[in-house]
């Protein structure tokens, strides 16, 4: 069904996967490391280039692409995935509404991998409102001041170039924010602390904090006023990105069930041959189809120019990542009391797949966004 | 620098099985692979190339269908590849095809030097690259486990050998055989494998390497193999169930009942 290149893709990630995540990714889990080796070796083998134009640098390949390289990558582990799907999402706003000199600057060190990206919204009070934000910019001459924190930035501290939401001005809430370029060592750029979390534990997940930051006024995406846009332009081009994490985590989870139902024994025979555990790897399967269906017609649609994809990318997003924590949870059943223990990767894909229905938009969030597209759609004709 | 690796096709041995009856390979639906020493000796050539400047030129000698190992190669980031194939080059040993890849290192001219996997897994013998070398009259080093330092006039290298650690030093141009121990092979790049998609890969023939039949393939090989034969196939060990106590007598009993001394 894939292309030639995106077998290509493919076929690069299963070999990064087989070689370098599988015999580490419990490891990176247990000691919340992040995976810089494996970033080094997707450098290498050109996986940050396929979201990036040629003229910038990349192989310009688009989303169907980077969906593919994530969901085979989050096969072998979602937090190793989500490092690297995280660089799409933090170069997205420059991607879409950066000037031409800010994409001659950033996007080729980014395609090359000598430097890692990361998306900064979220807040303590911003989070599904991301009108909530706090973080302020003012003008100063030809430079912006930032003041702020932000939470729970996938890639923070890992990352060397940060694009952030800050508001410059506050009267009109949403439509009073801005987006900005920041490097790492910008003097009043500090990082903050190191989460522990659940799970996707590979990844670093870090506060931002900016006091007194001064940044060149040239490094305003777009115009002041648009970072709300940006921002929701950025979450609709990545969803299906969680969407191909979903799916990946799932069948890395639907692979080890069958892998253990064919060898586990009780009963003198083996458990793949019980009626009651066929139906749940059945429906495993086919959820995963339809997953993975619905999340390469989202990718393809944004491939293919369309405007308004929002619907379906919050679609696929939503289905998937239900899908992921389903046949997780169920793949844990399948491995029983094994499936329960650390020595078997189930359980680490079940903690994974739960942040997946959480972040880039709750699915409740989610769930809005298709109701309302939906509603809209309807009252239009 | 002009670097050159010579790889194999061999078939994946985790597949391979022998026909029992006419003591040969079945290679059917046997799939190829690179010989994965070879990709260790790709590997030292591409690092020294990417510190040094140059470039690396993939050679195999097989038939037509070889090619694939060589675009694996340039998708791993070898800059060319040259096949080296004809019908005359058919059931070469060792020596036979030593001679032919002599003769193709010497066509291409000025390479500084020629990595080879420390040993093919089909054959085991480990031959050829010295026998390139000597019929190169080159300087060589064979189990190379490390390269100290490599500039355009010289090389020291650590040979990893029974006895312990050998460092040698001389001067190019040079044979090498690579050992597992000097790196970890990359992994295939996307634009390598796009290039690779799309890349005509000369197929050098007798006459293009100033050879003659009588210096090739099964006329130009001194080795005659007389026999093969697998050997037997082991019988499954013995299973044997107890208390702890219960199964030490019995080894005991069985150890020393066969002949053997406590």
């Amino acid at each position: 069904m894939l292309n030639e290149d995106l077998q290509a893709i493919k076929e690069i990630c299963i070999e990064i996967g087989e070689k370098h995540i599988l015999p580490i990714r419990a490891e990176l889990d247990e000691e919340n490391k992040f995976p810089r080796e494996i970033m080094n070796i997707m450098a290498q083998s050109d996986l940050f280039t396929i979201y990036i134009p040629e003229e910038y640098g990349g192989t310009g390949m688009g989303s169907m692409a980077l969906a593919v390289a994530t969901e085979e990558l989050s096969r072998y582990c979602g937090g190793v995935a989500v490092s690297y799907a995280a660089n799409a999402l933090g170069a997205m706003p420059i991607l879409l509404m950066g000037s031409e000199e800010q994409k001659k600057k950033y996007l080729p060190q980014l395609a090359s991998g000598e430097k890692l990206c990361a998306f900064a919204l979220t807040e303590p009070e911003a989070g599904s409102d991301a009108g909530g934000v706090k973080t302020r910019a003012i003008k100063d001459g030809d430079h912006y001041i930032l003041n702020g924190t932000k939470q729970w930035i996938t890639n923070g501290g890992e990352a060397q170039i940060y694009t952030v939401i800050a508001l410059t001005d506050p009267e009109r809430g949403a439509r009073g924010a801005s987006a900005f370029i920041v490097e790492e060592g910008t003097p009043g750029f500090n990082y903050g602390k190191k989460e522990n979390k659940m799970g996707i534990r590979a990844s670093a997940t870090r506060e931002l904090i900016f006091e007194d930051c001064r940044i060149p006024a040239e490094n305003l995406i777009s115009r002041e006023g648009f970072g709300f846009m940006v921002a929701m332009k950025t979450l609709d081009n990545s969803r299906p990105g969680v969407a191909a994490q979903a799916v990946g985590i799932a069948q890395g989870a639907l692979d080890e069930a069958l892998k253990y139902s064919n060898e586990r024994k009780q009963f003198g025979v083996k458990i793949n041959s019980f009626q009651g555990l066929q139906f749940m790897l059945a429906d495993m399967g086919t959820q995963i189809e339809a997953a993975r269906a619905l999340t390469y017609t989202a990718a393809g649609l944004i491939d293919s120019g369309a405007k308004n994809f929002n619907k379906v990318s919050a679609m696929a997003k939503v289905f998937a990542s239900d899908v992921a924590m389903k046949v997780t949870t169920d793949a844990v059943q399948i491995l029983g009391g094994y499936g329960y223990m650390k020595e078997y990767p189930v359980e680490k894909m079940m903690r994974d797949a739960k942040i997946t229905q959480i972040y880039e938009g709750t699915n409740q969030i989610q769930r809005s966004v298709i109701a309302k597209a939906m509603i809209k759609e309807a009252h239009r004709k | 620098m002009k670097f050159v690796v010579a790889v194999k096709q061999v078939p994946d041995t985790a597949e391979v099985r022998i026909d029992p009856e006419r003591g040969t390979l079945i290679r059917d639906g046997v799939p190829s692979i690179m010989n994965p020493f070879d990709t260790y000796a790709l590997e030292e050539a591409m690092k020294w190339r990417d510190e040094l400047g140059g470039v690396v030129t993939v050679i195999t000698m097989g038939p037509p269908q070889a090619e694939s190992v060589l675009k694996e190669a340039i998708s791993m980031g070898a800059d060319d590849a040259i096949l080296i194939s004809d019908r005359a080059f058919a059931g070469a040993d060792t020596w036979a095809t030593s001679h032919t890849l002599a003769a193709a290192v010497a066509e291409l001219g000025d390479v500084d030097a020629v990595f080879f996997g420390k040993q093919a897994i089909d054959g085991d013998t480990a031959q050829t690259g010295p026998s390139v070398a000597a019929s190169l009259d080159w300087p060589q080093i064979t189990f190379v486990g490390k390269v100290r330092e490599l500039n355009k006039d010289s090389i020291i290298a650590e040979r990893y050998v029974e006895t312990g650690m050998q460092v040698v030093q001389t001067e190019l141009p040079v044979v090498l055989t690579i050992l597992k121990d000097a790196n970890v092979p990359r992994v295939p790049s996307l634009r390598g494998k796009m290039k690779s998609r799309k890349v005509q890969i000369p197929v050098w023939k007798l006459s293009d390497l100033g050879l003659t039949e009588a210096e090739t393939g099964l006329n130009g090989s001194p080795t005659k193999v007389v026999v093969t034969a697998t050997p037997e196939a082991r019988t499954g060990g013995q299973i044997h169930e107890g208390s702890t106590e219960e199964l030490v007598s019995r080894l005991a009993d069985l150890l020393l009942g066969e002949g053997g001394e406590a």
